[in-house]
């Protein structure tokens, strides 16, 4: 298990992986397999694939300690980016497909309906992580600074379930499902952190060894 | 209020050959007993209606495809994907029915499907539907004025709107549960709007027996509001003196109101109103008010405060 999650053919394997949604819309709006409303559904696709993968984004660090898995932090970076990237994508949409560039129709709109707003500022606070997710930002900024900065991804993903449980008209199972989701990811990172800090405490009142 | 009546000359609903000697006819031929049944399920979905008038309510724009007419639709009681209408509404039972009249008048209790069909001779009105989700289509509906229908009940003085109602049932719509809004389906109109001329009970689309995910075997079309008060699968009918709940409305006060006419001056309180997207269409075009029907039915509310009466 080690060597194939740290086998390049993997990491290659994934990353085709995660361009299959995008080839299967792209191949869709070719042969007539986007429905009767392809804009809908375009938009509706690009935004689902954005908060799977912020989602399977924050998968990575449980699933490296429950599995004993460390090496599978090779994937944390380009499952993030491809949030970015679908989020990019389902903006545009909506920027172009659905509002055709009237720019102040599409600021008055981010200002006045909730659900775009907290949707929009999901996609902005993902935009400094895109921007420093190199090895060198990772050295400019210092490790701790960093991991701060990158700790706005759950911010981010919060706004996206938000984003979507807004926006559905009465069936909220998926929008709750995906909110589920994040909450035991986060759970379990609050777990994580009281027992460090348990961990720690305890190593500090312990008698020092004469 | 112009009622219109059938001419001499002109075939109503009611000089149809009754089907049972339609039936029979075949009999008397010694067809067999296959094409017997055959028959026997005419008015299953997908059958030809035929005979219908056309009307001049209709509008000329390019019709919406069929695919898309019967392929994209919202009918939660089947699921609340676009889609799902149409793979999961084949477990609804269009035939036998009936609908039950009560309330404010004369003629109460059970009206079956058939009787129905004859109070009015059968018309096409091609009308622009505009949903609350901001997309529209053009759909070919064949049917009656629902106004035939609220005549022959004859409602009585006290009588000022009228409450329908969709069937709902579990094991009919196993999928139901998932509506995520209160069942069964209810909705309402005053009954100067129920008995517009514009108002119809559909029957068909392009020509056919009304398909289930359209809300067989017959629903209320009124063109100039938005798409959910356009009742499918009506079961009740009920004539009243107060203006009756509407499904949207319980679920959702602020965003759903009891009117609900088509206006791009009054947004959802989630969305913008002012445009909507024609299916099959790539830009978007703006909303007329009253969806285009105006002329028609501008003068139901004069005076009303329709940022008010949304």
């Amino acid at each position: 298990m080690k060597k194939f999650v740290s086998s390049r053919w993997t990491k290659a394997a994934v990353f085709l992986a995660s361009l299959v949604p995008l080839a299967y819309m792209v191949w869709g709006a070719f042969n007539d397999g986007l429905g009767p409303n392809p804009i809908e559904y375009v938009t509706r696709e690009t935004g689902d694939w954005t908060l799977r993968f912020l989602l399977l984004t924050l998968v990575v660090t449980p699933a490296r300690k429950l599995l004993s898995l460390p090496d599978l932090i090779r994937y944390r970076r380009m499952l993030g980016l491809f949030a970015f990237f679908y989020g990019v994508l389902h903006f545009t949409t909506y920027i172009w497909f659905d509002r055709f560039f009237d720019w102040p129709d599409i600021v008055k709109d981010i200002a006045k309906r909730p659900f775009i707003t907290v949707g929009f500022a999901g996609f902005l606070l993902m935009l400094p992580l895109a921007l420093t997710s190199t090895a060198g930002w990772i050295r400019r900024l210092g490790g701790k600074r960093w991991q701060l900065l990158h700790r706005l991804i759950y911010l981010s993903t919060l706004a996206g379930v938000i984003h979507y449980y807004w926006l559905v008209k009465s069936d909220v199972r998926m929008p709750l499902l995906y909110g589920a989701i994040l909450g035991v990811l986060l759970v379990f990172r609050v777990f994580a952190w009281a027992r460090q800090r348990a961990h720690s405490s305890r190593a500090v009142m312990s008698p020092a060894p004469r | 209020m112009i009622i219109r009546r059938a001419g001499a000359g002109e075939l109503r609903w009611s000089d149809v050959t009754p089907k049972r000697d339609y039936l029979n006819r075949r009999r008397f031929l010694g067809a067999a007993a296959g094409a017997v049944l055959a028959l026997g399920r005419a008015e299953a979905a997908g059958a030809k209606l035929s005979g219908y008038a056309k009307s001049k309510f209709s509008t000329d724009e390019k019709l919406t495809p069929y695919d898309a007419v019967t392929g994209y639709n919202n009918y939660y009681e089947f699921g609340t994907g676009k889609d799902e209408p149409a793979k999961y509404a084949n477990t609804l039972k269009p035939q036998p029915w009936t609908v039950k009249i009560e309330g404010d008048a004369a003629k109460l209790g059970p009206l079956d499907f058939d009787r129905i069909m004859k109070l009015a001779p059968l018309e096409e009105r091609i009308y622009r539907l505009r949903c609350v989700e901001a997309w529209s289509m053009v759909v070919p509906w064949i049917g009656i004025p629902l106004s035939a229908l609220i005549q022959y009940a004859a409602p009585t003085a006290k009588a000022k709107f009228v409450a329908f109602e969709t069937l709902y049932d579990t094991k009919q719509m196993p999928r139901s549960q998932w509506a995520g809004i209160p069942l069964p389906y209810v909705e309402g109109l005053r009954l100067d709007e129920a008995m517009h001329p514009l108002t119809i009970l559909a029957v068909g689309l392009y020509g056919e027996v009304l398909p289930n995910q359209n809300g067989a075997p017959l629903r209320l079309v009124v063109p100039w509001k938005y798409g959910f008060k356009s009742i499918k699968s009506i079961v009740k009918i009920r004539f009243t003196d107060k203006q009756p709940p509407t499904t949207w409305n319980i679920a959702n006060r602020g965003e759903y109101g009891f009117y609900s006419n088509v206006n791009p001056n009054v947004d959802h309180p989630r969305w913008s109103q002012a445009k909507e997207r024609r299916i099959g269409e790539f830009f978007k075009r703006d909303t007329v008010l009253f969806n285009g029907y105006g002329d028609q039915v501008a003068s139901l509310y004069s005076g009303m405060d329709l940022k008010k009466y949304y």
